[in-house]
This record gives C-alpha cells, sequence and structure tokens, in this order.
C-alpha cells in the first residue's frame, strides 16, 4: 500500500513496533488500533501488542496522584522496553511517555534513565510514520471534505501539525478545509471534562460552531478523548458532521461507523 | 481584597450566563492574540530573545540578594529611599506613614497589581486617605468600585454603554451632565475630570514594570501618559514593586521590553517608558522632592529554590490569559483574587494558600497555549500540575474524585484484570447506547452527558479481537 517504503528490507532490518493502543482506543474504538497495525505493517514494520498494558497514566498524573502516574509509568516501562520503537495513535498518552515520563522519576536515577531510554523511542503514529520512517503518502480512498483539530498535546507537545495534512494530501477523493482556530483546545482535558462541566460545555460548544461553520462534512483528529467530546457534542446538537480519528481514514478502513454514528 | 476563589465553580457558572460580561470577552478574544501574532512575525529572533529573557530571570533569582542590596544602595546614592515590606500589611503602613508625614488628603495612582496585593485603596480610604486611579481602565472600575478583571486591561470585562453609565452616574458633580457613549468624548471627558485630580494630589504611587539594580532606576511602561503626570506632579512620589522585578542593567532592561510589549499588547514598544531616577535635582525643571522604593515580599521569598521559583521570572504581560480558552469564556472575575488567568493559577495558591485556591490550578485542561506564548517560557502547566500534587498529598481534593482515582489506578495496575473490566465495560456501555450509537444520559457521567452524547464502544475491546487475530494466526 506504501508508496515510500525505506524500512521494508529485508526482514532482519524491519523495526520491531511496539504499540501502545491507548486505553480510549482499546475502549471505545478498535478500528483506530487496527488501523495503526496497518499503517505500521505497511510501512515495514514488525508490530506487536504486549498484554500488560492499561493506561500510561496521565489522568494520575494531571490530578496530583504521583505515585500511581509513577506505578503506571513503571509498568509501560517495562513492558515496552524490548522494542525499537513504542508508538501510541495519540498525541496526549505519546506526549505523556515522551516528556513527562522522565520527570516523574526525578528522585530516581536509575527509573529515570530507563524513561529516557524509552522516551527517546516513543512516537505519536503518524509523525512516526512520516518523521521517522518518512512516508509521504498513503494509498488510500475517502470522499469528502475533512477539517482537522489540532489536539493540544500532539500540537504543542509533539509538535505535530503539518504531519497528518501531508499524508491527507495523498488521500484519493480527499479534501482538507480548515475550520478556524484549528489550535484552541475542544475542552476535553481529561478530567477536567467531569471536573468543569459547564466551562468544559462551552469550549466544545465554540469548536463544534467551528466545525460547522468551515463547512466540512467529516471531522479528523489524532486523539481518541478530543473525539468523543467533539463528535458527542455535534451530535447533542443535531449536526451531521462525521467524526474520525486520522488513522482510520489514512489506513483506508472507513467502511465502519463514524464514532458516534448508528450502527 | 477578600478572596473568593473557594467557589470558583460558581463564579465560572455565573460568568458563562452574564451577558454583558460575554460580549465584553469577545472583544479581547478578537483583540490581543492577533496583534501579538502579528508583531512577533516581524521579530524573528523573538524565540532567542526569550531565551535570553528567560536565562537573565534566572540568573537574578539565584542572586537575588545580591541585586536588590545594590538596587537599594543605588536608590539610596540618587537621594530616594527603600522601604523593605515583608506582607501587604506592612507594606500598606509604610506607604500611609510617607502619606501622614506630608498630611497628604489626595494620592494619584498610576496602574499597580502590586497594590491591589496589598488592597492599598480600601486600606488609604480607611485612613482618610482618597486614593485616584489615574489609567482609564482603573479609574472606570474604581468608579464601580470594582477590581481589574485582567493585569493589564482592568476593565476589559465592560462594555462601552457600560462606562457611558459610570461617566453619566459620577461626572454630573464636574458639569458633565449629558450621557455620552461616544469613545473619544469619554476619553476627554476622564481626561478633564481627572486634570484638576492630578494637579491637586499630595502623593503619586505607581507600580515598577522593573527595578534596575545598576543604576537605582525604576521604569514604568504605560500607553496613556498617566503615570508619568502621577509621578512628576506631586511633591511625593511612591513606587510600589515585588522583589522579583529586579533587572541587573539598563542594557536587560531593553531585553525584557522587546518581549513585554510584543507579548503583551503587540505593540513594538509602548507609548510611553519612564524610568525614574530618585528624587528632583537642583538642576531638573520637574520631578517629585521625595522618592520612595517599597519592596514587597508576600511570600515570594518562599518561591525560591522551589518548585515555584520559575514563576517568579514573570513580568506580567498577560499573554496567558489572552490565549488562555478558560479566562476567554469566563474573564478574570470568576478566579476570585488578584491576578486571574494561567499565571494566577500559579500565583495565587502561593500568595493566599492552596486550601482557598486550590481550584484555580485545576480549571485547566493543560491545552499548554499559555506555556507557548509566555516570552519567559514558564512552565505554566507544569507548575499547576505541581498545586494539584500538593492538594492530593494534603488530601485537600474532593473525597469521591480521590476514590473513583484509586479504584481506576488500581485496575489499571492489573492489566489482566483491567482488560476483563474493560471487556465488560465496552459491552455494558455498547448495550446502554442500543442501535444508536451514542447514549443520551448516563447518571454515572452526568457532567459529560448533560450536554453532550457519550459515543458507545464499537463492541469488543481491542485487546480482546487482537488476542482472536493473533490466535487465529497461528
Amino acid at each position: 500500500m506504501m508508496k515510500e517504503n525505506p524500512s521494508a528490507g529485508s526482514p532482519a532490518s524491519k523495526p520491531r513496533v511496539g504499540l501502545f493502543v491507548t486505553c480510549l482506543v482499546d475502549l471505545f474504538r478498535p478500528t483506530v488500533g487496527f488501523a495503526a497495525v496497518k499503517l505500521l505493517e505497511d510501512a515495514g514494520c514488525v508490530v506487536e501488542v504486549p498484554t500488560a498494558q492499561s493506561c500510561c497514566g496521565q489522568p494520575a498524573y494531571n490530578s496530583g496522584d504521583r505515585a500511581a502516574a509513577r506505578a503506571l509509568a513503571r509498568q509501560l516501562i517495562a513492558a515496552f522496553e524490548p522494542f525499537d520503537y513504542v508508538v501510541a495513535p495519540s498525541g496526549s498518552c505519546g506526549g505523556m511517555i515522551k516528556h513527562h515520563y522522565p520527570h516523574l522519576f526525578d528522585d530516581d536515577p536509575a527509573w529515570q534513565a530507563r524513561a529516557e531510554r524509552l522516551s527517546a523511542k516513543t512516537f505519536e503514529l503518524v509523525s512516526f510514520l512520516t518523521d521517522v520512517l518518512g512516508v509521504e503518502q498513503v494509498e488510500a480512498r475517502y470522499t469528502g471534505v475533512v477539517t482537522y483539530h489540532d489536539s493540544c498535546s500532539g500540537l504543542r507537545e509533539l509538535r505535530i501539525k503539518h504531519q497528518p495534512r501531508r499524508l491527507l494530501a495523498s488521500v484519493e477523493g480527499l479534501s482538507l478545509r480548515e475550520m478556524e482556530e484549528a489550535e484552541v483546545c475542544c475542552g476535553f482535558g481529561g478530567t477536567f471534562c467531569v471536573k468543569y462541566p459547564e466551562l468544559s460545555n462551552r469550549m466544545v460548544g465554540e469548536k463544534a460552531a467551528r466545525i460547522v461553520a468551515s463547512g466540512a462534512d467529516t471531522l479528523l483528529a489524532g486523539d481518541m478523548g478530543c473525539l468523543l467530546n467533539m463528535a458527542g457534542k455535534l451530535q447533542r446538537e443535531g449536526a451531521t458532521v462525521r467524526v474520525r480519528h486520522v488513522a482510520e481514514v489514512l489506513a483506508g478502513m472507513t467502511d465502519v461507523p463514524a464514532i458516534g454514528e448508528p450502527g | 481584597m477578600h478572596p473568593t476563589s473557594q467557589t470558583f465553580k460558581a463564579n465560572a457558572s455565573a460568568a458563562l450566563h452574564d451577558a454583558a460580561l460575554q460580549r465584553a470577552l469577545k472583544n479581547l478574544k478578537s483583540g490581543f492574540p492577533g496583534k501579538r501574532a502579528a508583531a512577533i512575525a516581524k521579530l524573528p529572533e523573538f524565540d532567542a530573545l526569550r531565551d535570553a529573557g528567560r536565562d537573565l530571570k534566572n540568573h537574578v533569582l539565584e542572586h537575588l540578594d545580591f541585586y536588590l542590596e545594590r538596587f537599594e544602595a543605588q536608590v539610596t546614592a540618587q537621594g530616594g529611599q527603600v522601604h523593605w515590606a515583608r506582607d501587604a500589611a506592612e507594606a500598606n503602613r509604610i506607604v500611609l506613614d510617607i502619606c501622614r508625614a506630608v498630611e497628604a488628603r489626595t494620592v494619584t495612582k498610576g496602574k499597580s497589581m502590586v497594590s491591589e496585593e496589598i488592597g492599598l485603596n480600601d486600606f488609604l480610604a480607611a485612613n482618610g486617605i482618597e486614593p485616584i486611579e489615574t489609567d482609564l481602565g482603573e479609574y472606570i472600575i474604581q468608579l464601580r468600585h470594582e477590581h481589574p478583571s485582567h493585569i493589564i486591561a482592568p476593565a476589559i470585562h465592560l462594555n462601552r454603554d457600560q462606562v457611558a453609565d459610570a461617566f453619566h452616574a459620577h461626572h454630573g458633580q464636574y458639569g458633565f451632565t449629558e450621557r455620552n457613549e461616544n469613545p473619544r468624548a469619554l476619553m476627554s471627558e476622564a481626561r478633564q475630570v481627572l486634570r484638576q485630580r492630578f494637579l491637586n494630589a499630595d502623593v503619586g504611587i505607581t507600580g515598577a514594570n522593573f527595578c534596575v539594580a545598576e543604576t537605582g532606576t525604576t521604569v514604568i511602561v504605560t500607553n496613556e501618559g498617566n503615570g508619568d503626570l502621577t509621578q512628576i506632579l506631586p511633591r511625593v512620589h511612591i513606587v510600589l514593586a515585588s522583589i522579583e522585578k529586579i533587572a541587573p542593567t539598563l542594557e536587560d532592561v531593553s531585553t525584557f521590553l522587546r518581549l513585554l510589549s510584543r507579548s503583551a499588547t503587540g505593540q513594538e514598544i509602548t507609548v510611553y517608558t519612564t524610568f525614574s531616577s530618585g528624587p528632583r535635582r537642583p538642576e531638573d525643571v520637574d520631578g517629585p522632592e521625595q522618592f520612595h522604593v517599597v519592596l514587597l515580599d508576600n511570600g515570594r521569598s518562599g518561591m525560591l529554590g522551589g518548585e515555584f521559583q520559575d514563576m517568579l521570572r514573570c513580568i506580567r504581560c498577560s499573554a496567558c490569559l489572552n490565549h488562555c480558552p478558560v479566562y476567554g469564556a469566563i474573564g478574570g472575575h470568576a478566579y476570585g483574587w488578584v491576578y486571574p488567568g494561567p499565571m494566577g493559577s500559579v500565583l495565587t495558591p502561593q500568595l493566599i494558600g492552596v486550601d482557598i485556591a486550590g481550584a484555580l490550578p485545576n480549571a485547566s485542561t493543560f491545552c499548554g497555549r499559555c506555556e507557548d506564548v509566555c516570552p519567559m517560557r514558564i512552565p505554566l502547566p507544569a507548575m499547576m500540575r505541581h498545586w494539584r500534587e500538593r492538594e492530593f498529598e494534603r488530601h485537600l481534593s474532593p473525597a469521591g474524585f480521590r476514590f473513583g482515582l484509586r479504584a481506576w489506578a488500581f485496575f489499571a495496575q492489573r492489566p489482566k484484570l483491567y482488560q476483563s473490566v474493560t471487556r465488560i465495560a465496552a459491552r455494558v456501555l455498547r448495550w446502554l447506547g442500543g442501535r444508536n450509537g451514542r447514549i443520551k444520559s448516563l447518571p454515572l457521567a452526568h457532567g459529560w452527558t448533560a450536554w453532550r452524547d457519550l459515543p458507545t464502544p464499537q463492541g469488543q475491546t481491542f485487546q480482546q479481537q487482537w488476542a482472536a487475530r493473533q490466535e487465529k494466526r497461528s
């Protein structure tokens, strides 16, 4: 499927990727996990999914429970250390491992060293495909006008901006129409959306209005949390915009109903 | 100022339903961020300047005692006087003593957030001295008996008609009997009223954007010129500054100024940049007879050497407020004390206690825009997280929330058990959603479903499907 495939040489040279599925993809949207596997395999990777994984620990970390966050980080580090790369279909979880894990162990040099080694080989899915593997296009079809929401962690912690847009440009039948303020938070914020529901609602309400105003028929983003939030709001307001994770479109796996759609 | 940060959630809710406030906040969002972006686009070395500013301030904070003493020596050498205030009460007392010594009846004030922090206006008024705010925004909110809702645009929560109402209610005594809504006319009205007050004032009080250790100079940046009239016309000039405002040299001030005005209003430089070095010298044509600098600690020295030290780099530009989606939704008053927005969410718990202001560092999605635009590269989200850690350690976070977090962490640390639970959860949620693919109402997730549908899981979890696929493959 991939036209550019620099790593697809002999099987021995294939990079071994541990897929960190993320808790939201695991529970809500397995299709995204399979899309990730497909994209990675098409790009010449050997993909494995360690069973000893659950959550990266971000909810605990951002709630001030450092002990629980550390316990979850140690679990993930141990499970993923053997791989050449760790890839997650989420900028938020990817950012947690890449930027925050080393800080979790500021007073524990041995674990900090392990966290730093893991950090160096951890990537968000789309930036891994483009920035690390050099993938420049995909062979997929999607008929529609899409708009892309830049999820905060991916954008500001991992600098993911042009990578998904570049790959989307190679999808046949797809055109991209930017919404206004694509870089402004959708109001999800993990536990924020239940701790401050009224504020969160205001933010996602404004986001939904921007999405509808763009005139796109499909909303894409790279993080399930944001996607569930925006899909839930759009649907509550009766908007007809379909919502999908960007990996689904890039992998050509759009035959399943969109997020929150009947089926 | 009596804090209302404890009721942040209710304050925020009221703000969201305040139609006039919402109208005013639209102006904020359409104004500052665009101007800042345009100004920075014209300065390719802006990020290098941010690094320089950060390093410079870090250096100052490492040697703060040295620079503060140097600053004091230079002020004294020029005939001025430095007063050290441990807290708000001491600072207020010092200002009052200076005012009383010259039998002051009225005091004009340039814009100063430190004076808000110590509650100076109420204190002076209670002691028979009338404080008169001269910054237009500050003047307007003083008429309305309000506090600033923004650190550089104190009346940003107001609309023109509200300003017109305030002037109409108060300016009759000066002969302005007609209600006016024209911005230029309103400005001219304020100017005429304030002119006489400038001339009559016995003492002028300003803040300081910077205190220059090399020369004993204090610096203010303004756009209205009121700061100059405040500090030049009266016999006594009092500068109120917090201890972290030090810049080692005049050269360093220029680095900070380039960052400050662009980050704040998108200006390359503010209309007035005023340097004050001591009282009037014999050869000077104007200036005050006395020059006092009150240096306020109020908890800041306790931040040195700890996880909140980086916050002391703040130069009060307000870029974090202007780019914060939460501030943009509710404005500044909901935060319940002097400093709103992301910088306030870090500073307020330090200054008035995390038990009072604990809600503030929680009211963030950690979207990271504040850190992204901060000219001093202050890691604001990381410091809000530190406050959450303090709260968690001290059991200040709500019991129900802590229990939920603990229960979730228990399962998450046992992947096998976790996966069997998620398998069930996926099926139950799917069943609840029926054919719709989404849930309209879920009692345990009311915070979510009150305003949004909850998309249901696709069916089996990924791990379940993956295991089945691996089995088939082998």
